[in-house]
């Protein structure tokens, strides 16, 4: 079991958790990622490393309450403990000097984006970052970001904060005013697609970093699948990066909804019981 | 008067189809005594020989025979410490009891079911303690906790050192316990097999940890005095024709991961889902293509799709199907259907990206290819299409190379296996030794136990010369 030291609300449905797990932080890297179960019934979820302290013995993550699965998660408090918690898996991020690049990250991207900006930075590169999100609610680590960026730009769909704007037009601009060596893209894969083909019409390498449906996390199951030109690979035992321009966006967007009337009942019947169990609450207290 | 080959109780094959419960009962006390009396005793017995470790099986059937079931277990455990799992799943008919003399010219004793039943009894009674000797001072890691694993630390720790078993999914057992379903080997079983031998051995076992990622083997090789790998096949492999990636295909790993480990058949109490159509095609003819088939007819049964079809395809006939005998009979009776002669050449799309067909060739048997197989041939201008919603792949496994990520000095076929000496499991880097399907690629689990069981002799060798 692993203990659940810290925890932070970054937005309504953004949490962040500090997991005492030494024998993951002590190899962790920017780029890898844990495979994540609650408890006896828990479905293993993937979730990326968005910070550790080998010290401490803690990995940082950061998750946002789509599912059953993450909002059971995100009802945890410090001092509960997760059954399983494994890894660092997959490949970590080839940090070198590649001179100007571009981070983008979208949403609860932000936080797998966070590590590798904060290195790339470190190995002597000039980081351009670009934070997108739907609304203001769900930008988080703005200050962090800054941080680890020559400059930032951000940006939201409803211009609640920062330019009205997606992702791709400031990084359209920035593309077209300067030479950028390599571009990161971390969000939800919509959003990889459009960066991808954006910046394959500026032919600059990109990565983009992908969270498929995953049970062992190490290459037993090929749920994770995806296809590259090259044929089909493994998310979790040849990614979870991956050059964003040969990626069949359609296939990888179409698998990714294999369990979505499974994932909806799931998160129904959660709900249900988070109100039941609240509901008896009132009433014993009364 | 001669007694017949008892038959086992099993659930009706019309109401199993509807539960994950097991489907062969096991013997009656009355029923193994019977059996047991089949036996003929033969002075050079051929059985032992067909055991893959040797099993001394004359001898745990006369103890039987002699109403004396603890000395049954005893002799049993001499070379073998799971009789309850291997009762269950070894392939008898191509072993013990391929080679039993009364086979020649009627049936062969039913070795496998008195197995199970002594090993049912001990089970419930722990009657045959495995002693703990005084400690070594010797430490020994065992990297996968199946049957190669499993076999090798028991071995290991009944020695007196202390072995640490690292597992890299969350339970312990692994092919055992992801791989076969409910129903032909209850996971009860194997958990208590493990806990039994962590208690009585001291074994430590460290689930969550990956080796090669969590932990090298370098490391594992610093901190240890030997180190074993018994990290078995787990890698599926997919069929090279296009349309595998649709939704809907998927291998019989992730199907019977979701299953067997996560419990999904108990969705929406157990969190894992997993999807199942009306006509499904599962690819292969082995025991996980078995496997697959019988927990698909299941999940149909219970998602209430009455009118619910699982294939089997396989491109050779009846008489080439590689899976346990018994398991080929009971999915027959389940009403699985199989398309014998039949070979996918493209998996078809609906255009959004979901699987909605396979387009097969008819094929007939060659000649004999380099394993004395006949070979499937293509016939010309034979394809066709089957409609079909779930596609299975139950095509064989590799060697999973995460374990070697750092290592160049292990040498390693060009089928991802390690090389290793049959005999005792040595590999080419010092310290280190591997068995079961990591060596010899997809197996069964008795071989693999085998294999972890020389592999543990020859460390014992090894510690005992080493001050």
């Amino acid at each position: 079991m692993y203990t659940i030291l810290d925890k932070q609300t970054l937005s309504s449905v953004i949490k962040l958790m500090d997991i005492k797990a030494p024998h993951v932080a002590k190899k962790a890297k920017a780029g890898q990622f844990v495979i994540v179960r609650i408890n006896e019934f828990g479905e293993r979820i993937p979730l990326t490393i968005a910070d550790f302290d080998r010290k401490a013995g803690t990995v940082t993550i950061i998750f946002q309450e789509v599912g059953k699965s993450t909002r059971h998660l995100g009802t945890l408090n410090p001092g509960d403990k997760i059954a399983t918690f494994a890894g660092p898996l997959g490949h970590p991020t080839d940090i070198k000097k590649y001179g100007t690049v571009v981070c983008v990250a979208g949403g609860v991207g932000i936080a797998p984006v966070y590590p590798i900006a904060k290195a790339l930075k470190g190995a002597g590169n000039t980081v351009i970052s670009i934070m997108g999100a739907r609304n203001k609610d769900l930008l988080f680590w703005e200050n962090k970001m800054r941080a680890v960026s020559d400059e930032l730009v951000i940006c939201t769909d409803d211009g609640s904060y920062g330019k009205k704007a997606i992702v791709t037009e400031p990084l359209k601009e920035i593309l077209g005013s300067q030479k950028v060596s390599h571009v990161w893209a971390i969000g939800p894969a919509i959003m990889m697609k459009f960066v991808s083909r954006l910046t394959k019409e500026f032919n600059v390498p990109t990565v983009v970093s992908l969270n498929t449906i995953m049970i062992d996390g190490t290459g037993m199951c090929g749920g994770c699948r995806v296809l590259l030109e090259e044929g089909a690979k493994f998310v979790c035992v040849d990614g979870p990066e991956f050059d964003g321009h040969k990626i069949n966006w359609d296939s990888l967007l179409s698998r990714q909804r294999i369990y979505h009337e499974e994932e909806r009942k799931a998160s129904e019947r959660w709900a249900h019981k988070c109100n039941l169990e609240a509901a008896i609450a009132k009433d014993t207290g009364r | 008067m001669k007694i017949k080959r008892q038959d086992m109780p099993v659930q009706n094959s019309n109401e199993r189809r509807g539960n994950f419960e097991e489907v062969a009962l096991g013997f009656t006390k009355e029923l193994a005594l019977k059996e047991a009396e089949r036996c003929l005793q033969c002075k050079k017995p051929k059985c032992i020989e067909g055991c893959p470790v040797g099993v001394l099986i004359p001898q745990f059937i006369k103890a039987l025979r002699e109403n004396n079931i603890e000395d049954s277990i005893k002799i049993m455990k001499i070379k073998n410490n799971l009789p309850a799992v291997c009762g269950r799943v070894c392939p008898q008919e191509n072993q013990c009891e391929g080679s039993c003399l009364l086979g020649k010219t009627g049936e062969p004793v039913a070795i496998g079911r008195i197995e199970r039943y002594i090993g049912d009894y001990e089970l419930a009674h722990r009657t045959c303690p495995l002693n703990k000797p005084k400690n070594t001072g010797k430490k020994v890691a065992v990297v996968g906790s199946g049957p190669a694993g499993l076999a090798c630390a028991v071995d290991l720790g009944k020695e007196g050192h202390k072995v640490t078993v690292f597992e890299s999914l969350h339970s312990a057992g692994g092919v055992l316990v992801y791989g076969i379903p409910e129903f032909r080997l209850p996971k009860t079983v194997v958990h208590s097999e493990i806990d039994y031998a962590v208690k009585c051995l001291g074994i430590e076992i460290r689930t969550d940890h990956i080796i090669g990622k969590t932990m090298t083997l370098d490391e594992l090789l610093d901190e240890y005095d030997a180190v074993f790998i018994g990290t078995g096949a787990g890698l599926p492999l997919f069929m090279k024709v296009p349309g595998i990636n649709y939704s809907g295909v998927m291998s019989a790993n992730e199907f019977l991961t979701r299953i067997n480990l996560m419990k999904a058949y108990r969705f929406p109490e157990y969190d894992t889902p997993v999807r199942i159509g009306e006509r499904v095609a599962v690819i292969g003819a082995g025991n996980v293509a078995m496997d697959s088939a019988r927990c698909a007819i299941r999940l149909q049964k219970a998602f209430g799709m009455e009118s619910g079809e699982v294939h089997v395809i396989y491109r050779r006939s009846r008489d080439e199907v590689p899976a346990r005998k018994e398991e080929f009979h009971h999915a027959e009776e389940e009403g699985i259907i199989f398309d014998f002669l039949t070979s996918p050449v493209a998996i078809l799309g609906d255009g959004n990206g979901i699987v909605k067909g396979i387009k097969c060739i008819r094929m007939k048997l060659g000649e004999a290819d380099d394993t004395g197989r006949r070979k499937p041939v293509a016939i010309e201008d034979s394809e066709f299409e089957i409609k079909i919603d779930t596609v299975i792949m139950a095509l064989g496994t590799s060697p999973n190379p995460v374990v070697f990520t750092d290592d160049g000095n292990l040498r390693r076929t060009k089928k991802g296996t390690v090389v290793a000496d049959n005999e005792t499991g040595r590999t080419s880097k010092k310290q280190l030794w591997a068995g079961g399907d990591v060596v010899t690629g997809s197996a069964t689990v008795i071989s693999a136990m085998g294999a972890g069981k020389r592999a543990a002799a020859d460390i014992n060798r090894f510690l005992a010369g080493k001050k």
